[in-house]
C-alpha cells in the first residue's frame, strides 16, 4: 500500500526524468573522465536522479506522510490556457487582441469576477502595456498583427 | 584610505540623476510587490529583465537590486497591518507585528521595522564594501576544482535550507542541473536533449523557467482558495515612545549581525535570517513572555535580519560570480546579458559598476525609509486591491516579459509548461528555488568539472587534494550530516512550521 502519496509521485517523476536523461544520452558520445563527451555529465546526473527517485518510491511504501491536498485543476488549466492562447495569437493579431483576451479569459475564469470590471481591467492593462512598454520603453512588440492587414 | 577611494568611485557612479531615478524606481517597485501578495521578487525581476537590456549596466543592476531589498520593506508592511506576509522573509513578523497593530500600535511597529531595516541596510552595505574585495582576492586563486566544489556547497546549502523533504530537494537540484544540459554542448557542439527543435539549441531560457515556476505556479497556488476579506489595522501614531526605543536597540543590533552572517551563506538569502533572529530574541529577551502578544523586539529583530540578509547575499554573487539564491541567479543573468562576466574580476575591471551598486544600496535604503513611513498611505490602499484584479495583471506582465526576450511564442508555451510543472511539484513538497539555482549553475558546473578533470588527468581525488576545495566539500558534507542529526532536524522543522 502507498503510505505517502507525495513520495510516490515525486519518485515517479524523478525516475521518469532520470531514466530519460540516461536513455536519450546514449545517442551522444560518452568520452572519458579526462576528456568528457557531451553525454558524460548528464548520464551521471540521470543516474543520481534515478537513484533518488527509486529511494523516494520505496520510501512511499514504508513511511507515511501528509496527503496531497487542494490541487486546483481549474486554476491550473485557467493559467495555462490563457497563457497559451496569448502565445498563439500575439504574433498574428498583435497585442491589441491577444492581450485583452488573455486578461478576459484569465479574469472571468476565476471566481466572482463580473463582465464590466473584467472589461475595464482588460482595456486598462492593454493601454498601459502599449503606452509604457512599447511607446515609453521602446520594446519592439507588435501592436497590430498581420491578421489585420499590417 | 582605499576604502574611501572606493566609496567615492561608487558615489560618483550612483549619484547621477539617471541612476538615482533607477534606484528610486527599483525600491518603489520592490515595495509595491512586497505589499502585493502573490508576487515575489524572483518573478518580478524575471519579468523586468528584458526591459533592462536597453539600459546601461550600472542603471540596470541598481534597479534590480533595489527591487530585491525593497521587497523586504514592503513585505513587512502587510505582515503588520493585515497579518499576511507579503514575502516569505516577513512570515515571523506577523507574530508580533500584527499583535501590535491590534493593540493600536501599528504605526510604532512600522517604524520599528523601517528603522531596523535601515540600520541593517546601512551596516550590510559597509560590510559588503569591506569584505567583498578581500573575498574577491581569495577567489582569484580559485581553479576549476575550487569552483566546482563551491557550487556543490552552494547547491547542498540550498537543499538543506529548503522546506520539506531533504530527498525531494536533492532531486530538485539534480533535475535543475539536468534541465541546464538542454541545448548545444559548448565543447563538442552536440545538440543535447533538444528533440530536434531548433528553438532549444540555445538551451531553455532561465527567465522562462523562473517566470513559470515562480510567477505562474504562484498564481495557481493563490487560486486554490477563496479570497478572504482582510481587516486592516488603523495607523494612529508612527512615533515610538522612549521605552520602545530602548527596547528596540539591542534586538536591531543582534538581528543585523545574524541576518548579515546568514545572508552570506549560499542558498539562504533573507528567509532563514529572520527566523533565526526571532528565535534568538525570544530566548535572550527580558520580555520573552510578551513574545507573540505584541513585543516590539519581535518586530525589530527579524525585520533587521531579513534586510541585512537580502543585502549580504549579494556578496557571493558579486565576488565569486556564484549566485546564492534565485534572485541572485537572475542578477547574474542580467550581468551576462549586459556583457559582464560575473566573478572576482568584476571589482578590478568594472570598479564603477561594482562600487556604484553598493553605494546605491545605501541610497536605496534611505529612499525606502521615506517611502515606507511618511508615504505609508499609498501602500495601505494597495493592500486592499483584491487578488482577482491582480492576477490577470501579473499574468499579462509575465507573458509580455517572456515574449519580449526573443520575440518567440515558444518561450510563452514553455513558460506555461513550467508553470504547470512547478505547481504540481510544489504540491508534492518539491521547492522550486533549489531547482532554479541548479538550472543556472548546471552548464558552469559541467565546464568546471571538465577542466578540473582535464588538468588532473582524470584523477577524481583532485577535489580533496587541493585544500580550499577540500574545505568547501567538507562543509557540504557537514551541512548534510547536520540535517540528518535528529536534534537539528527538529529545529529545522519548527523553523519552517509557519
Amino acid at each position: 500500500m502507498i503510505k505517502n502519496g507525495k513520495d510516490f509521485w515525486t519518485g515517479l517523476i524523478y525516475i521518469f526524468f532520470g531514466a530519460s536523461a540516461i536513455i536519450i544520452g546514449r545517442d551522444y558520445t560518452m568520452g572519458t573522465a579526462v576528456k568528457m563527451g557531451p553525454s558524460y555529465f548528464p548520464t551521471i546526473l540521470g543516474g543520481i536522479l534515478l537513484f533518488i527517485g527509486i529511494i523516494s518510491l520505496v520510501r512511499s511504501f514504508l513511511k507515511s506522510g501528509t496527503a496531497i491536498e487542494g490541487i486546483t485543476i481549474r486554476g491550473m488549466t485557467l493559467v495555462a490556457i490563457s497563457t497559451v492562447l496569448f502565445g498563439l495569437l500575439v504574433r498574428k493579431t498583435g497585442l491589441i487582441v491577444a492581450l485583452p483576451l488573455l486578461v478576459l479569459v484569465s479574469a472571468l475564469g476565476g471566481r466572482g469576477m463580473r463582465w464590466v470590471p473584467a472589461l475595464i481591467l482588460a482595456l486598462g492593462l492593454t493601454l498601459f502595456c502599449i503606452l509604457v512598454f512599447i511607446k515609453g520603453l521602446g520594446i519592439p512588440l507588435p501592436i497590430i498583427g498581420p491578421w489585420f492587414g499590417q | 584610505m582605499e576604502f574611501f577611494e572606493h566609496l567615492s568611485i561608487g558615489l560618483s557612479a550612483a549619484l547621477t540623476w539617471t541612476n538615482l531615478l533607477y534606484c528610486l524606481a527599483g525600491v518603489f517597485i520592490g515595495t509595491l510587490i512586497g505589499v502585493l501578495p502573490g508576487l515575489g521578487p524572483t518573478a518580478t525581476i524575471a519579468m523586468l529583465l528584458p526591459i533592462t537590456f536597453t539600459l546601461p549596466p550600472v542603471s540596470a543592476l541598481i534597479m534590480l537590486a533595489g527591487i530585491y531589498y525593497g521587497s523586504q520593506y514592503g513585505g513587512s508592511t502587510t505582515s503588520i497591518l493585515v497579518n499576511l506576509p507579503g514575502e516569505a522573509a516577513s512570515v515571523v513578523t506577523t507574530l508580533d507585528g500584527y499583535q501590535m497593530a491590534r493593540r493600536g500600535r501599528a504605526g510604532v511597529a512600522l517604524t520599528a521595522s523601517a528603522v531596523g531595516s535601515f540600520f541593517a541596510g546601512t551596516f550590510a552595505t559597509f560590510l559588503i564594501a569591506l569584505f567583498a574585495p578581500l573575498l574577491a582576492e581569495v577567489a582569484l586563486k580559485f581553479g576549476p576544482a575550487e569552483y566546482f566544489s563551491l557550487m556543490i556547497l552552494g547547491l547542498v546549502a540550498a537543499t538543506v535550507l529548503a522546506q520539506g523533504s531533504l530527498l525531494h530537494a536533492l532531486g530538485m537540484v539534480v533535475l535543475g542541473l539536468l534541465l541546464g544540459m538542454v541545448g548545444t554542448d559548448v565543447t563538442s557542439g552536440t545538440q543535447r536533449y533538444t528533440f530536434g527543435f531548433p528553438y532549444l539549441a540555445d538551451g531553455i531560457g532561465f527567465v522562462v523557467v523562473a517566470m513559470g515556476m515562480f510567477g505562474l505556479a504562484e498564481i495557481t497556488r493563490n487560486l486554490e482558495r477563496e479570497e478572504g476579506r482582510s481587516i486592516m489595522a488603523k495607523i494612529t501614531s508612527l512615533l515610538p515612545t522612549k521605552e520602545d526605543w530602548k527596547r528596540m536597540v539591542a534586538p536591531i543590533l543582534r538581528g543585523t549581525v545574524i541576518g548579515s552572517a546568514v545572508g552570506i551563506l549560499p542558498g539562504s538569502g533573507s528567509i532563514l535570517g529572520s527566523f533565526a533572529a526571532y528565535s534568538l530574541e525570544k530566548k535572550v529577551s527580558r520580555n520573552s513572555a510578551q513574545f507573540g502578544k505584541g513585543a516590539i523586539e519581535g518586530v525589530a529583530a527579524p525585520e533587521s535580519a531579513n534586510n541585512a540578509g537580502a543585502q549580504t547575499s549579494f556578496i557571493p554573487m558579486l565576488t565569486l560570480g556564484i549566485p546564492s539564491n534565485p534572485v541572485m541567479a537572475l542578477m547574474v543573468g542580467a550581468m551576462i546579458i549586459q556583457g559582464i562576466q560575473p566573478g572576482p574580476a568584476v571589482i578590478t575591471e568594472q570598479p564603477s559598476l561594482f562600487w556604484g551598486i553598493i553605494v546605491s544600496m545605501w541610497i536605496g535604503n534611505f529612499f525606502l525609509v521615506i517611502l515606507n513611513l511618511p508615504l505609508i498611505g499609498i501602500w495601505v490602499r494597495m493592500i486592499m486591491v483584491p487578488y482577482k484584479y491582480l492576477y490577470p495583471a501579473i499574468l499579462t506582465f509575465c507573458c509580455i516579459g517572456v515574449f519580449s526576450l526573443k520575440n518567440s511564442e515558444v518561450d510563452i508555451f514553455l513558460m506555461a509548461m513550467f508553470g504547470v510543472l512547478g505547481y504540481l511539484l510544489s504540491k508534492l513538497d518539491c521547492e522550486p528555488a533549489p531547482m532554479l539555482l541548479a538550472f543556472i549553475l548546471g552548464p558552469l558546473m559541467e565546464e568546471y568539472l571538465r577542466r578540473a578533470m582535464l588538468l588532473s588527468r582524470g584523477n577524481p581525488w583532485v577535489f580533496v587534494q587541493r585544500p580550499i576545495s577540500a574545505t568547501l566539500l567538507a562543509l557540504a558534507v557537514l551541512a548534510i550530516l547536520a540535517v540528518l542529526l535528529p536534534s537539528f532536524r527538529k529545529t529545522r522543522e519548527e523553523a519552517f512550521k509557519e
